[in-house]
């Protein structure tokens, strides 16, 4: 498969991993040189294909809050959970968010068990179809995303417009990367020397988007691909800035990534949405950092169309994964992580959503295998 | 987050909806973010839109470097082949 | 005939037997059955161990590439017999039907099983029909057990694994999930990806031919995909894997990619999973490919006694991965 075999290439890799570990020896700490994948297909891929280990002990790597499910609040979940037990609505939505826990451990699966009408679909033309089919239903599209989805959602409703199909409306939870990764450095919890920024993101709002960070805060940025290659390459270029003390932003994903971005998906946010606060599971409220709405569409807004009023609950108590979406610890940090949290038993979004840090390391690193012969636990889950 | 995958492009109708192929897989996505793409170009798709053009030239540069950098590695240190 | 299944189908009455007569047994048609007793009586039977099994078929949809509810009851449940061992001989088909169910619908269910118990030299002998009110039952559901004869000085259990034997898979996995995936409602996609139910005893039977003795023990990989056999064979030993080695075909790669699924946890209908002996693993491969049904067979593993208890994944960049247990159906994902 083109553009994802060349960079899969184990010789390269090996070659790239070998460079980072000689380009970190070179510097005066001892330390680990610690990064932050900001996005969760970067957590999942970097399990995924085992890139973690080989990158120990020069590099550190903690996930960062970008993975969407992770950080929808519990509150805006339960508001979807109520829109789709509502007569005559149907859900259509991502996969990724059907196990998610709500409040009182509710979700979209559950209340599909008990007769809500969800779809799971692959996209939000997908949703519009079905809303074309069946017209005497309500079709509500659960809009979860950032930047990289918020365009196609945009880009449904005004198709939604101009074809005239009146039953079509999107609960909107959209929200805005750049915020988020201010929002963690200004807390100032964790010490991070780099940050690997999200490369399809980026494709969308650019990579100049991602300017402030070596400009206010010192710190370098690279842009990266979801492939191994593009991977290993953007740390190798963010070890490089860190050892030189040149923070910059660096494109590695320059095959899909320009410096502007992609104009028309920007004009399609902003003709139908406009920037407003919103509530990010494990942070709380960040200005200026969710997507709603523009008044012109409030015959769609699910929101508006269909208040339900939802009674804000704790989260679960123990449960640690705002700590871990803003990367002050790794899930290994967290008491629950395994010996409760678990994909059988997920306590928080973390461990539920596919590129949550907790899943991820769950599923593909939970015992590597010299740490598993160590310890010899027996199996809990 | 976000899933994109790079996808050939093999048919594009009026209303701006490509037919796009990977593998053998073959589905209908919306060209309305990359009204430059043309039939035979590669782009990103993520949830049935493309939301960038690949850019060849830019991949083969990325492949170029990497392998470089091999070659370098080569020279100077013949024998230091981690095998992990 | 009504061109619809009524309620008053299942109750026993004039509809029901016209129901058996006219669809069940007409399609079906063998001495046992064409008796239509309370049960089959089965004499004859070759010498050795009875085995038996059954299994319950929801699938939607109902028809889905290369096959249907209907091949999937007969192939799944003859594939249960074979990876123990047993040539399968006869089987129980009991329905349960969607008042409202098309007949047309039906009998190309019916049709297809007919078909598929005649390539696989098996027989319907028995079987049951029920109806319940609409929208209790998806359009159909099918139960079938079946009933095999293990030869003597066969005994295949995961309790002969021993380290240093080798795994080996009969072809490409991933195959049946991906194709029934792609259709579904609200995907879009279109690939002329199969699903791979196909009835494997000819296949199983010249490999145990092949290496007697030799082959530790089978298990078809059907819900829960490779990963989950081979998770159900450890306790004792551990399994390590080779990613580089697990034939995928290009379209369930490409699939995977698009849905954000692994290949290692799709279902398959066509699929075994093989711990023979290392010395006979040669062989075994070579007999295997020479089967219509094993031509890309591959060894993908081996048997260990370290990490016992988990199955290991030796990644493309040399990296090691446990490969858990899966918990719930996969999903697919945009993130």
């Amino acid at each position: 498969m083109k553009f994802i075999d060349e960079f899969r290439d184990p010789a390269l890799a090996r070659k790239l991993v070998a460079q980072i570990h000689h380009d970190a020896a070179r510097r005066a700490a001892s330390h680990p040189i610690r990064l932050m994948e900001f996005c969760g297909g970067h957590t999942h891929a970097i399990s995924r294909f085992g890139l973690r280990e080989l990158l120990t002990p020069a590099v550190e790597l903690r996930s960062g809050p970008g993975c969407p499910v992770c950080v929808t609040a519990a509150a805006d979940l339960d508001r979807a959970i109520a829109l789709a037990d509502a007569p005559g609505v149907i859900l259509a939505t991502f996969g990724d968010m059907v196990r998610v826990p709500g409040s009182r451990r509710q979700t979209l699966q559950a209340a599909a068990a008990r007769g809500a009408d969800i779809r799971i679909v692959y996209s939000p033309l997908d949703a519009l179809d079905i809303a074309r089919q069946q017209p005497q239903r309500e079709v509500v599209f659960l809009g979860v995303g950032f930047e990289t989805t918020a365009p196609g959602i945009a880009a449904a409703l005004l198709q939604a417009e101009t074809e005239g199909t009146p039953n079509f409306s999107v609960l909107s939870l959209h929200k805005l990367t750049p915020p988020a990764m201010r929002a963690i450095l200004e807390a100032g919890e964790v010490a991070l020397e780099g940050i690997i920024g999200p490369g399809h993101v980026s494709a969308v709002i650019g990579s100049a988007a991602w300017e402030f960070l070596p400009r206010e805060y010192a710190i370098p940025c690279a842009v990266a691909g979801f492939e191994p290659l593009d991977i290993l390459s953007a740390i190798g270029a963010l070890v490089q800035a860190v050892v030189a003390g040149e923070p910059a932003v660096v494109n590695t994903y320059a095959r899909g990534v320009r410096a502007e971005g992609n104009p028309v998906a920007q004009q399609l946010l902003a003709r139908v949405f406009e920037v407003g606060p919103a509530d990010w599971r494990g942070f709380g409220a960040i200005a200026n950092s969710g997507l709603t709405l523009r008044e012109s569409f409030a015959h769609r807004d699910a929101a508006r169309l269909f208040p339900v009023e939802v009674a804000s609950t704790p989260e679960p108590p123990g449960c640690r994964c705002g700590d871990v979406l803003r990367g002050v610890i790794a899930p290994t940090g967290c008491a629950l992580f395994r010996r409760v949290c678990s994909p059988r038993n997920p306590i928080g979004p973390c461990m539920v959503s596919a590129e949550g840090a907790c899943a991820a390391y769950f599923q593909y690193e939970r015992w590597n295998v010299e740490t598993f012969e160590r310890s010899n636990v027996s199996t809990g889950a | 987050m976000c899933l994109a995958i790079p996808v050939q492009i093999t048919a594009i109708d009026e209303q701006q909806m490509a037919t796009v192929t990977l593998g053998g897989v073959e589905r209908h996505i919306s060209l309305i973010m990359t009204p430059e793409a043309q039939v035979g170009d590669y782009v990103l798709v993520h949830t049935g839109y493309a939301i960038a053009v690949l850019d060849p030239d830019e991949a083969q540069a990325s492949l170029e470097a990497f392998a470089t950098l091999a070659a370098i590695q080569e020279e100077l240190e013949p024998c230091a082949d981690e095998i992990y | 005939m009504a061109d619809q299944i009524l309620l008053a189908h299942g109750s026993g009455g004039v509809l029901s037997h016209e129901l058996v007569r006219d669809v069940f047994v007409r399609y079906f048609s063998n001495p046992w059955l064409d008796d239509l007793g309370d049960a089959a009586v089965l004499d004859a039977l070759p010498p050795g161990r009875l085995a038996l099994t059954t299994d319950s078929y929801v699938v939607q949809p109902l028809f889905f590439p290369g096959g249907d509810i209907g091949k999937l009851a007969v192939c799944g449940t003859v594939n249960d017999l074979a990876v123990a061992g047993a040539r399968p001989l006869y089987l129980t088909a009991g329905f349960i039907l969607e008042e409202g169910l098309p007949l047309e619908t039906l009998e190309r269910v019916v049709a297809s099983m007919a078909e598929t118990t005649r390539a696989a030299g098996v027989a319907i002998v028995t079987g049951d029909t029920k109806v319940v009110n609409h929208g209790a039952a998806d359009g159909l559901f099918i139960n079938t057990a079946g009933v095999g004869v293990v030869p003597p000085g066969v005994a295949l259990s995961p309790a002969h694994l021993q380290p240093g034997d080798a795994l080996l898979v009969n072809g490409p996995v991933g195959d049946h999930g991906l194709a029934v995936m792609l259709q579904r409602e609200g995907m879009g996609f279109a690939s002329t990806l199969q699903s791979d139910v196909a009835p494997l005893h000819g296949l199983i039977a010249a490999l145990l031919d092949a290496v007697p003795g030799q082959v530790r023990c089978l298990r078809d990989a059907t819900r829960g995909g490779l990963a989950s056999v081979l998770n159900e064979w450890t306790s004792q030993i551990g399994i390590e894997i080779e990613e580089a080695a697990i034939p995928v075909r290009e379209e369930v790669r490409a699939a995977c990619e698009f849905l954000g699924l692994d290949p290692l946890y799709a279902a398959n209908e066509g699929k075994v999973v093989i711990a023979v002996a290392q010395a006979a693993a040669d062989v075994a491969l070579a007999t295997l490919r020479a089967h219509p049904l094993g031509r890309d067979a591959a060894r993908i593993g081996r048997v260990t006694s370290e990490h016992a208890g988990r199955v290991v994944l030796r990644t493309l960049y040399g990296a090691r991965r446990i490969i858990p247990m899966l918990t719930g159906a996969q999903l697919p994902r945009i993130c």
